[in-house]
């Protein structure tokens, strides 16, 4: 954005950058966090397996079998792959905390190293998507926001809304917000599918197209207020909801100001 | 003398000398108005009107009115390098390139809902007070045609920017075209040009929204406003508060500086509200193309009614002799709507019918005084409530906890059932009032003092009101329902005898009262 | 019921209070001086309106708390012009309010009706006019005036007609011809059968022949969602299953109710919902109606593969994509 890569020149702007270095310094760690227990996972692979399927056998296979096979409450989780449970259980939506008709996004239960050798362990039961690597979330270098953007209208505002905030479904289910999802984590619902939300296979948005998706997103959960304030960014709901509360509201209060008497 | 009041005083002369006006301009300039809040709100709409005017003429410096594609490469990063139309295109030229440009297109959009917000609050209160009675149900009905057109134009006017959610609301007012019987199909493609969403709109809808309008906008306020200055302002009753005048403050100075100065405040508000509250954001809704939508596509507030009713419609259609009639758009989108503006237009005849008052009245009525209409205000406001909130139904389910099929059902089930609940509910409240009424002026105000009486008992010391609070409170005519017997003084039965029965049951509804006090209880009491 | 009660006596006007800027010489100045702040506020408004305007970048952002980062140049220009404004009209409303006098006149009213002798007057003079013109006798006059009157409306009304063409067939029709290929919206990307997975959706568009441009008109008929689900979760007539390949099954995505996008796949329900109006259609089903204001399910276009495997249209739709309309048959 240009707007934007000018107003990083202001002297208002080094204070903000040393906050976004400091963010940017958290996630990499957090980042690596996640990423190192896969290194040691691949000295000793089966081993990590054998710790996932630990925490499989306590945690999950009540609803989802023994064998991860589904029951009657939960899916077969026989192919799902790696990116899957990393996504459900990474971002807390796995295990559920009660049987509502959605899971939501909470503070996971598991560590990353216990996320990792539980993504191990079900991806070794059958092959599915794996997790995507550092490698290829160059979204900033690779994305393009404008086709990004265009993407993401085609195929996610249907339920995310125009500016990634989320909408409701039928029947209480809701398509969650994208804004504040990591990158890792926009990729993975992608290529996995949870619960709702369909499947958007690599042939269909290619890789390169989901990073353009990733960095319109980035871009627009940073794009800062142009007009004022946002107002939720949902449309003219809130808008109407304003103009009575707040715009005639006032006007009223001023009109019962200038028609009484002072003594 | 100062040298201001010197050179008005000339001002004065030199008009007065080539046109002979000073008789009748010194008349106007003592013309006289009454104080209340609730007498601004047709000014807020008024000033908002004025204030369209001034920030859409700026806007039109810029907007280019076309749906030819161009390729966008302007200030706006997120959408350089794809095409779009003209229209949408110079949308984002004026927010982005234009210094104050954003801030002008805020102005516009938060005066239009300030216009249409303040026009139904204008409305309601003219409605509640009984200001639409004879002499002035020609300016009620103007009225009506304002508040309609305002909606057309509304909606013409967010439709221009042509993105996604504008566009989402032309695909849908095409559909309503569509839907009528017979002619729709043709009516939609002579309205498109040809099929939707083509290129001609945009520009045909731009000069109905800045010159056709605007235009008999213009004329209408005009008209409404000679009449109002003309038939002199309606004022509350209260003591020295007649028929026969008009209590209040002269035009000038009074009037022109509050009149003048709320003009600016107005302005001044919407300002505003433009500067910290952003509007209409159309370069995150992106340009529009059929094949895309967004979660909570909503119109405007003031369509927000007529949506709701749309979705709450049941599925039916009917497909006889090749032919298609959608009844799930044509009974929410223009039946519904149909009948409830004729009802309102009508409003002021039914009443003077029912109630066979053909006197001018320019004494406004207590809401409370005239139960029936105020619950029949009451009703109708409840069935805008539910059909609005069933318009945002998904942004309250998210926001809520609910389900979209929750808010749905139940508004289905609401509009039949909250209304005439409304009606029952703020009838009985209108009457209890009415007895508070009674029991103030017969035992008075509460004075907190306690008394203890010899024998023990403790009674607070009721304090009487004085002659001018009375007044205010039994001032209001309790006039008799109708009565039109069946059969005339000469045992013959008279024409239209149903008709007349029904009328005489309705009239004695509409006059329900409690009994105000009555000169004879007030000497009752004095003798106490 | 009520009967009509005599009323009260009028008071009258209560008696007029003075304010504290009448009496006291002090108030008034203080009073005076308030007003001149208020004026003084709003040319301040305006030189900061000017200085926003002039030498505030626009692209310099800075943070406010509750609105976050801000575009400073549009926030000082609306601040400078709301106090410009406000503040005028608070000091004409303070001026008007403490300075100008404050008691209350009295104008008189005058019944609208006009005194008998004038009414009948008129009356008369309305009646004398109607018969000078022999509108009454003159039967003939009078019927072909209505008959003229009439129809001088047509013609305005006529040349609205070259406003758009007639409608045809255009409603009938897309750009689905049999054998058109399926490709993705947007990259244009012909799809093969390999490419879905289940639980997996594509929006699509029929490929462009040579020299076509994709233009909004076709968008807005030819939309097309794509979704794969198992086959053995169809509950389809043996014809509509021929319509669907390898789970693989397509549906307009232009509303059936009211035309907007109906892109909403619930993969778990396998419902489509429109964001619009809320009506749900049941994939599995043909895409029923299940919820909401739609009368129709979506139509469903039947697919195949051509040689090299890729996904084509085995025929054009079979009824009219989008909303309902009066000469649609069914």
């Amino acid at each position: 954005m240009k707007r934007l890569s000018r107003y990083r020149k202001h002297r208002f702007a080094s204070p903000l950058a040393l906050l976004f270095a400091l963010f940017l310094i958290g996630t990499t760690f957090s980042v690596a966090n996640a990423s190192s227990p896969k290194a040691s996972a691949s000295l000793s692979r089966s081993a990590a397996v054998d710790e996932g399927r630990q925490i499989f056998l306590k945690g999950c296979s009540s609803c989802h079998g023994l064998n991860a096979e589904g029951g009657k409450i939960a899916p077969s989780l026989l192919g799902v792959g790696a990116a899957s449970v990393d996504f459900q259980v990474g971002t807390g939506r796995m295990p559920m905390a009660d049987m509502s008709v959605q899971a939501m996004r909470k503070k996971p239960l598991y560590n990353p190293d216990q996320v990792a050798a539980l993504a191990n362990y079900v991806a070794s039961l059958a092959p599915g998507p794996g997790i995507p690597g550092d490698e290829i979330m160059v979204y900033e270098r690779d994305g393009n926001t404008a086709q990004g953007g265009e993407l993401f209208r085609t195929n996610c505002a249907m339920c995310h809304n125009f500016a990634g905030q989320g909408g409701a479904l039928s029947q209480g289910k809701y398509a969650p917000t994208v804004m504040g999802a990591d990158a890792k984590t926009i990729y993975e619902a992608m290529i996995t599918g949870p619960q709702s939300m369909p499947v958007f296979s690599d042939r269909i948005i290619t890789p390169a197209e989901k990073l353009s998706i990733i960095k319109w997103i980035k871009g627009a959960e940073v794009e800062p207020a142009l007009g004022g304030a946002a107002l939720g960014r949902v449309g003219p709901v809130t808008e109407g909801l304003l103009v009575w509360t707040f715009g005639l509201g006032l006007l009223i209060g001023i009109a019962v100001w200038l028609t009484t008497k002072v003594r | 003398m100062s040298t201001g009041e010197k050179a008005l005083g000339s001002v004065a002369n030199y008009v007065d000398e080539r046109t002979g006006a000073a008789a009748w301009m010194k008349k106007n300039l003592n013309k006289v108005f009454p104080d209340h809040w609730s007498f601004m709100l047709g000014e807020v709409t008024l000033y908002s009107f004025i204030i369209l005017l001034l920030s859409g003429t700026f806007l039109t410096f810029w907007f280019d009115p076309s749906q030819r594609e161009v390729l966008y490469e302007g200030e706006y990063q997120p959408l350089n390098g794809l095409k779009m139309s003209a229209a949408y295109a110079s949308t984002l030229h004026i927010s982005f390139d234009i210094r104050g440009g954003l801030l002008m297109r805020q102005i516009h959009h938060w005066a239009a809902l300030l216009f249409m917000a303040a026009m139904i609050a204008h409305l309601l209160r003219i409605f509640f007070t009984g200001a639409f009675r004879k002499p002035r149900e020609f300016n009620w009905i103007i009225g009506v045609g304002l508040v309609t057109l305002g909606i057309v134009e509304g909606f013409l006017g967010y439709s221009l920017p042509d993105d996604l959610l504008s566009g989402t609301g032309i695909r849908i007012a095409e559909a309503i075209l569509q839907a009528i019987p017979v002619v729709g199909t043709y009516l939609a493609f002579f309205a498109f040009g040809g099929a939707f969403p083509g290129e001609a709109f945009i520009p045909r809808i731009f000069t109905v929204h800045v010159l056709l309008l605007p235009g008999i906008f213009l004329a209408l306020i005009t008209v409404h406003l000679m009449l109002v200055w003309y038939q002199k302002h309606t004022q509350f009753p209260g003591p020295g508060r007649t028929e026969k005048n008009v209590v209040g403050y002269s035009l000038m100075p009074i009037y022109m500086a509050k009149a003048g100065g709320f003009f600016f405040i107005v302005f001044g508000v919407t300002a505003f509200l433009s500067t910290v509250a952003s509007i209409n954001p159309i370069w995150l809704y992106g340009p529009y193309t059929p094949g895309q939508i967004s979660a909570g596509s909503q119109p405007d507030w003031y369509m927000g009614w007529l949506d709701g009713l749309v979705r709450m419609s049941p599925p039916i259609e009917t497909h006889a002799f090749g032919h298609t009639i959608s009844w799930n758009i044509l009974i929410p989108g223009l039946i519904v709507p149909g009948i409830l503006f004729t009802g309102m237009a009508l409003y002021p005849f039914i009443e003077s019918w029912l109630t066979g008052d053909k006197r001018e009245h320019h004494l406004l009525d207590r809401p409370r005084n005239v139960p029936n209409r105020t619950a029949l205000g009451a009703m109708s406001l409840t069935f805008i409530v539910v059909t609005v909130i069933n318009g945002g139904n998904d942004i309250i389910a998210t926001n809520f906890s609910l389900t979209i099929n929750q808010i749905m059902w139940a508004s289905r089930i609401g509009i039949f059932v909250l209304p005439p609940l409304a009606f029952v509910i703020t009838k009985r409240l209108c009457l209890s009032l009415q007895r508070a009424d009674r029991d103030l002026v017969l035992h008075g105000k509460e004075s907190g003092t306690l008394l203890r009486l010899p024998h023990g008992e403790f009674v607070e010391v009721h304090q009487p009101l004085n002659a001018h609070e009375t007044f205010a409170l039994t001032q209001h005519e309790q006039k008799p329902a109708l009565v039109l017997p069946t059969f005339d003084d000469h045992g013959v039965k008279r024409p239209r005898a149903m008709l007349n029965k029904w009328r005489t049951r309705m009239s004695s509804a509409v006059s329900e009262q409690i009994q105000k006090p009555t000169p004879d209880d007030m000497k009752e009491i004095e003798h106490h | 019921m009520s009967r009509e009660v005599a009323p009260l006596s009028d008071p009258g006007l209560p008696d007029h209070v003075h304010r504290k800027a009448d009496t006291d010489p002090i108030a008034e100045k203080k009073a005076e001086r308030q007003v001149a702040l208020f004026f003084a506020f709003s040319a301040l408004g305006t030189i900061l309106f000017i200085y926003s305007y002039l030498f505030i970048h626009h692209d310099l952002f800075i943070f406010i708390p509750i609105l976050g980062s801000t575009n400073a140049h549009q926030l000082f220009l609306g601040l400078g012009l709301t106090c410009s404004l406000l503040f005028i009209g608070m000091g004409a409303v303070h001026w008007a309010k403490y300075l100008m006098p404050d008691n209350e006149v009295i104008a008189h009213r005058h019944e609208f009706r006009s005194p008998e002798n004038e009414r009948a007057d008129f009356i008369a003079t309305v009646k004398e006019g109607a018969a000078a013109s022999g509108l009454g006798r003159r039967s003939i006059i009078k019927r072909s005036l209505a008959l003229s009157m009439g129809l001088v409306g047509l013609s305005p009304l006529l040349l609205l007609r070259d406003l758009g063409p007639l409608p045809e067939k255009q409603l009938e029709t897309t750009s689905w011809k049999t054998g058109t290929r399926l490709v993705t919206d947007p990259g244009n990307r012909p799809i093969k059968p390999a490419d879905l997975e289940v639980g997996a959706v594509a929006q699509v568009l029929p490929e462009l022949v040579e020299g076509q441009e994709r233009i909004l008109n076709n968008i807005g008929k030819d939309a097309v969602l794509l979704i794969r689900l198992r086959p053995e979760e169809f509950q389809l007539s043996p014809e509509r299953l021929s319509w669907t390949h390898e789970g693989i099954i397509a549906f307009s995505k232009i509303c059936s109710h009211m035309g907007c996008a109906v892109a909403l796949y619930e993969q778990q329900t396998k419902h489509l919902l429109c964001p619009c109006h809320q009506s749900t259609f049941d994939v599995p089903r043909a895409a029923k109606v299940i919820f909401g204001p739609a009368a129709r399910p979506l139509p469903q276009l039947a697919i195949t593969l051509d040689s090299e495997g890729y996904l084509i249209a085995k025929q054009p739709f079979t009824e009219p994509v989008g909303p309902s309309f009066w000469e649609r048959s069914s």
